[in-house]
């Protein structure tokens, strides 16, 4: 009985869904605020990547409130699983192939992960796939291993030092008579690695930021581990 | 029809099969394998749209970071379903 | 047009999941799966014919034939808050057992632990 309700639900909600996809034609040139994010970007804020002027840049408040939800759940889930913490880990370590390997791709990994933010407005990548690589990285020694262990006192002022510095890049601009985040370090020429101003600045902290966040999440549930 | 077509037709199916597989299986650790093989359909159906920034996060975050935590999440609690 | 109907199946099974189904952890499974589509959804709305991804990587590449950067940039938010929204029910779903010791929705009636 509930289950045909609900089909009954979905078919018609599926239907009007698709009565507008209809309309909207697949592939076509569409006008409006990308054409000019297009044309103006290398001009004005001299990088060379147009999705990450526009996540930095343009809308770079959005990304202010992103990094404090990412931190507010990661809070959360602290304060969620708190009563079962401090319980000692009793997995067993890998066998002798896992162990080697994972040692030896684990510098390699975190690496990737800090060439993939720093270069953020010159090719794919930024700030945030940046910081998932490298947890994935720690992840792996955290399978591998029985006694690897992160410190949570570093990754606590890792974190409150990233955000701080976000917040005080964007600050700067505010005390310098224009608006908030502004952009106030020369400009340069594209394609160059030191260029865009404080676009890389702002990224490499959202990258630390993100990656100790996540490192942090990771620990909390695997501690629950009986 | 060209093979670029063909290739998306395919993609397509087999990432709903994966989402019907996922729903109707009663082994939780199958239905959490599925939806990580939604994810990584999806990374190639995003660098087919022409858009790399966003198949880089969704390869980064989807299939390795959301496995892992409903992976954990279910050895915490019952593996099959009832 | 391939990419409308994948997106929107995608949405409509997960609807499914989390209308239909009794046990906590495949209600958050459905969640998950509603989060891809819509991504799915957003981007193949901003796509152009015979257009490239846009970065200005050569001098030759003309601002005519790029897709649209706007909803890339959304997507990339959206992606990144679905994990940790994720992350947070699971972390409840883990908490409701260990006081419930079972996962059936008809089965945990009352309000407060």
């Amino acid at each position: 009985m509930r289950k045909a309700i609900a089909i009954l639900l979905l078919a018609i909600v599926g239907y009007y869904f698709i009565n507008v996809f209809i309309h909207m034609p697949f592939g076509e040139k569409r006008e409006g605020v990308g054409k000019y994010y297009l044309e103006n970007t290398v001009k004005e804020t001299g990088a060379a990547n147009v999705v990450t002027a526009i996540v930095v840049s343009y809308r770079g408040f959005d990304t202010l409130g992103e990094v404090t939800v990412l931190f507010l759940a990661a809070t959360g889930l602290g304060a969620i699983l708190f009563g079962k913490r401090g319980e000692k880990r009793r997995l067993q370590g890998a066998s002798v192939i896992v162990k080697t390997t994972s040692m030896m791709l684990y510098p390699m990994v975190v690496l990737l992960g800090a060439y993939v933010f720093v270069h953020g407005h010159l090719t794919p990548g930024g700030g945030f796939q940046g910081g998932a690589i490298i947890a994935t990285g720690v992840l792996l020694m955290f399978m591998s291993y029985r006694h690897f262990n992160v410190s949570h006192n570093a990754l606590t002022w890792i974190e409150s030092l990233a955000g701080l510095t976000f917040a005080t890049v964007g600050l700067i601009g505010l005390a310098l008579g224009t608006t908030f985040l502004q952009n106030f370090l020369p400009l340069g020429t594209p394609n160059d690695l030191v260029s865009a101003g404080i676009i890389p600045i702002i990224y490499i902290a959202v990258g630390f930021k993100v990656g100790a966040e996540l490192t942090g999440v990771l620990d909390n549930m695997l501690k629950t581990i009986r | 029809m060209s093979w670029l077509a063909v290739l998306v037709l395919v993609l397509v199916v087999v990432q709903i099969i994966a989402a019907l597989f996922s729903v109707w299986q009663k082994d939780l650790l199958l239905a959490a394998l599925g939806t990580s093989a939604i994810s990584v359909v999806l990374s190639v159906l995003f660098y087919l749209l022409q858009a790399p920034d966003v198949a880089l996060t969704e390869a980064a975050i989807g299939v390795a970071l959301s496995t892992i935590i409903f992976v954990i999440a279910i050895k915490k609690t019952d593996r099959y379903e009832e | 047009m391939l990419y409308y109907i994948g997106a929107i199946s995608l949405i409509l099974i997960g609807m499914y999941a989390v209308l239909t189904k009794k046990n906590l952890l495949k209600i958050v499974i459905g969640l998950s799966i509603v989060d891809s589509g819509v991504n799915l959804l957003f981007i193949s709305v901003g796509y152009v014919k015979d257009a490239t991804a846009p970065i200005f990587s050569l001098p030759s590449l003309t601002a005519d034939k790029m897709v649209d950067p706007v909803p890339q940039a959304l997507v990339l938010t959206a992606i990144v808050i679905g994990l940790a929204t994720t992350a947070v029910a699971l972390g409840l779903v883990i908490r409701l057992y260990d006081h419930h010791k079972t996962l059936n929705i008809n089965k945990i009636r009352q309000l407060k632990w």
